[in-house]
């Protein structure tokens, strides 16, 4: 049994390029500190998200993956945060059919000026991940005897 | 899906010799990470040939380093872990381009601002860095050299709006030599500025340093200018655009008519004003916004002309000298090349009826800003006389309130910024008007942050305007004593003394907002860019990249971004002519390959991609069924290719298998169903 105070979680952070990426900048700026369980991928934006990207990084060992955008209406693209917002509603249904907490996928909105949210996101998510452990993705998922067609697309090495 | 237009030059990803190259950043980096140990680590990693760690990766020292090991090692992959690619991706990408090696083959791992600053834990710091760089390099092996895009960009602009902000940034690309269509919706250019009297804090008067301009606008040969038109579509890319206008019917013919105004005297209609003359006055069913309208050709309004509702009277063609009345006119769509676009369609006035509180349209003197503003224009409906509503008697109080719909989170939580300098000189006009008039400033703060501006305020303090800080509660006509009777109350806390006060009034003016257009984000889709909550068109960067859109060859300029006053205006319409005349100079402009491709023969041609696009990017080619990205109009932000089912379309630099072998790269660590102990 894992110890909940001593176990860290790894979270695979999509930041989009305009508002979440430099929010996560300026939190590094000015010296916010959180925690380093976030390991960050840059798009250009959430809309580029495919739910792909989100289950391979689940399936990869991720213990939750968080997504960042533009708030509504201050996407640098017009609306792929809204986008992104569909496709990730969609993909919640799906993820809770598959046994996965709704704490593990999460999606926020943090303007470039939002060092301080986009670090508070992170520690929130980085609690609840730890009340809820690790994924075990081979146990949770794939003991649920779910056939997932998307292992033809994992890259070897 | 590879891109099949460059093919990359190794057959597989490994064959890539990666050099990794780890800064300190000073102590920066150095003291959360240990950098030796992540650079030791690095170099044991597949495709890595060299990994090292150097004091300052960006220095010209730092940067020889790579330029030397891609030529001296053969290095076909360079990732650098360092600050954020927002700070110096640019300078590595030179490094690699000076030691010929395509720009698009190297990548950042950010392990300053996302991980050295963000934490004391040094191992966990650590271990999030080679992660980080373990994640670059799994992406690096994948990357496919790109060539930036080059268009020509067409010498001709389009400016919307013929605004103090349009009719600037027009002037000053006409000066430059360049074209310039500017086209407005209303039947004269000049927008809000020609409705003003005087303009703060100088207090010279706006016809007179506006008119000329407009003047200029009309003759000057570069511009063809564009009245009573709008425009409905926009197709092509910077450099390139097809822009479809509009022109309404006028039922005047332009190159008849003399401007004379002899039909404006003889039409028999008469009607209210409420759009120049914001219900204050009366204009003809055949007439111009004012006098010195530009262009000076009149326009029937259709829906007061006598002959349009009851098909009778004529007068205007009767006495038209040039026979320049046209009732037979139908609408007109013109089509134009330009290269770029500059938005300056201004703001509209709050409506203050919205705030029922404070009566406006129930009693009947409480004006808005902008009917005194008419009002004490010498051209305006009272000759610029100060009186209430029955237009003889002039107040002997007056009390402006301050932030109408502005500042307030029921209706606008953002400050209008020219009200409160409206305000002060609505109060020395008064002053100056009517000269026993007691005038009182219901106001929240104010501010008076301008050239000037300061000074300004002390002037009208100075001459015995009172001031009482806080927000009216109401302006009511019921009295309670008989010092109330026949009088406007306003009743409002003085949060100075901390009291209610009730001050009886004569005439009250509400100082209203600004706020977007209510078509804004219609005209937002129409060009492509981005609106805020409130509706004002998004701009690059609020700081350092104020008139330029997010769209390549769309700027903007003036009100449509925000409330802003003249000055402002000014300054950004000179700005957006100054960025525009900057490109046509080049001719040419580059653009960032991060583009979307669709493989046509993959694309099952179910449309999905051309909703997606925010861009109108993707066309469908009906007879083969397939659809295309066009790519200088792509903004490659990778909505479509998250969308496509197909799996048809390649985002550039963002492409499918990158993403996912920098997931692969990051989780390098973690075994699924393995437990990480901290």
């Amino acid at each position: 049994m894992a110890e909940p105070t001593t176990f860290q979680p790894v979270i695979i952070g999509f930041l989009c390029n305009w508002c979440s990426y430099r929010a996560a900048d300026l939190a590094g700026t000015a010296r916010t500190h959180y925690a380093p369980t976030m390991r960050p991928i840059r798009v250009m934006c959430t809309a580029r998200v495919e739910p792909e990207f989100v289950l391979k990084a689940l399936r990869s060992g991720a213990d939750g993956v968080l997504i960042a955008g533009c708030h509504p209406g201050e996407c640098h693209y017009v609306e792929g945060n809204i986008k992104a917002l569909r496709r990730f509603l969609l993909l919640k249904r799906m993820l809770t059919q598959f046994g996965i907490e709704p704490q593990r996928v999460q999606l926020v909105w943090a303007a470039a000026s939002e060092g301080h949210q986009l670090a508070a996101a992170v520690d929130r998510m980085t609690e609840e991940l730890r009340a809820l452990g690790p994924l075990h993705w081979q146990q949770t998922v794939l003991r649920a005897k779910v056939d997932i067609p998307l292992i033809k697309l994992e890259v070897g090495g | 899906m590879s891109n099949d237009q460059i093919p990359p030059p190794h057959a597989s990803p490994d064959e890539e010799r990666v050099g990794v190259y780890v800064c300190h950043c000073g102590s920066n980096i150095a003291r959360t990470i240990a950098v030796e140990d992540v650079a030791l680590w690095s170099e044991q990693q597949e495709h890595v040939v060299v990994a090292r760690d150097y004091k300052f990766m960006c220095s010209s020292l730092g940067q020889e380093l790579i330029e030397q090991d891609i030529q001296a090692k053969g290095l076909s992959r360079i990732v650098v872990a360092a600050c954020s690619p927002h700070m110096h991706e640019r300078t590595f990408r030179g490094a690699c381009q000076r030691a010929g090696l395509n720009p698009y083959l190297f990548e950042m791992a950010n392990i300053r601002e996302l991980t050295s600053w963000a934490t004391d834990d040094r191992e966990a710091a650590t271990s999030k860095a080679k992660a980080q760089v373990k994640g670059a390099i799994e992406r690096a092996v994948l990357q496919e050299p790109l060539e930036p895009l080059f268009v020509d960009i067409n010498p001709n602009t389009l400016v919307v709006g013929g605004g103090i902000a349009g009719l600037t940034a027009a002037l000053e690309l006409a000066d430059s030599g360049y074209h310039v269509y500017l086209v407005d919706r209303d039947s004269s250019i000049g927008g809000q500025m020609a409705k003003l009297d005087k303009t703060f804090p100088t207090l010279d008067c706006a016809a007179c340093i506006l008119t000329p301009k407009m003047v200029d606008a009309a003759n000057h040969p570069n511009i063809t200018l564009m009245t009573w038109s709008e425009v409905v579509a926009v197709d092509g890319f910077v450099g390139n655009f097809s822009v479809q206008v509009r022109h309404k019917p006028r039922y005047v013919i332009e190159d008849l008519c003399t401007g004379c105004g002899t039909c404006i005297e003889k039409c028999p209609s008469r009607v209210l004003d409420q759009h120049f003359e914001v219900g204050l006055g009366y204009h003809k069913a055949i007439d111009r916004n004012f006098p010195q309208a530009v262009p000076k050709y009149p326009v029937i309004d259709t829906t007061h002309c006598t002959y349009f509702q009851r098909g009778k009277c004529r007068a205007c063609q009767v006495v038209c000298p040039t026979n320049a009345i046209d009732f037979t006119q139908k609408e007109t769509f013109e089509q134009l090349e330009v290269g770029n676009i500059i938005l300056a369609t201004g703001y509209e006035q709050f409506d203050a009826r919205r705030v029922p509180q404070y009566g406006y349209g129930r009693l009947a003197n409480v004006f808005t800003s902008m009917e005194f503003e008419r009002m004490v224009n010498a051209a305006g409906p009272t000759s610029g006389q100060v009186v209430l509503r029955d237009g003889v008697t002039a107040p002997q109080s007056v009390g402006i309130i301050h932030c109408v719909g502005s500042r307030d989170k029921n209706y606008n939580e953002y400050c209008s910024r020219a009200c409160c300098m409206a305000a002060l000189k609505f109060a020395h006009l008064v002053h100056e008007r009517v000269p026993d008039a007691e005038v009182y400033n219901f106001y929240i703060d104010i501010r008076a942050a301008g050239k000037h501006y300061e000074e300004f305020y002390h002037r009208v303090l100075e001459e015995g305007t009172h001031f009482i800080r806080g927000r009216v509660a109401e302006v009511t006509d019921a009295a309670r004593g008989p010092g109330e009777e026949g009088s406007l109350i306003i009743q409002a806390e003085d949060t100075l003394i901390g009291k209610q006060r009730r001050i009886p009034v004569d005439m009250v003016i509400l100082m209203v907002g600004m706020e977007a257009r209510h078509d804004s984000r219609n005209v937002a889709s129409t060009f492509g860019l981005g609106c805020d909550f409130e509706g004002w068109f998004t701009e690059r960067h609020a700081k350092l990249d104020p008139v330029v859109t997010m769209t390549e060859g769309i700027l903007i300029a003036g009100a449509c971004q925000g409330p802003k006053a003249i000055p402002e205006s000014v300054a950004q319409g000179s700005a957006a002519a100054a960025r525009v005349s900057g490109l046509i100079g080049r001719r040419t402009i580059k653009l960032e390959p991060v583009r979307a491709s669709i493989e046509a023969a993959a694309c099952s041609g179910c449309r999905i991609c051309n909703n997606v696009c925010p861009y109108h990017a993707i066309v469908f080619h009906e007879e083969i069924k397939i659809s295309e990205v066009i790519t200088a109009l792509c903004q490659g932000c990778g909505a479509c290719v998250a969308a496509c089912p197909s799996a048809a379309i390649t985002g550039a630099h963002f492409t499918r298998e990158q993403v996912l072998s920098q997931i692969d790269g990051l989780l390098w660590d973690m075994q699924p169903g393995v437990l990480v102990l901290a």
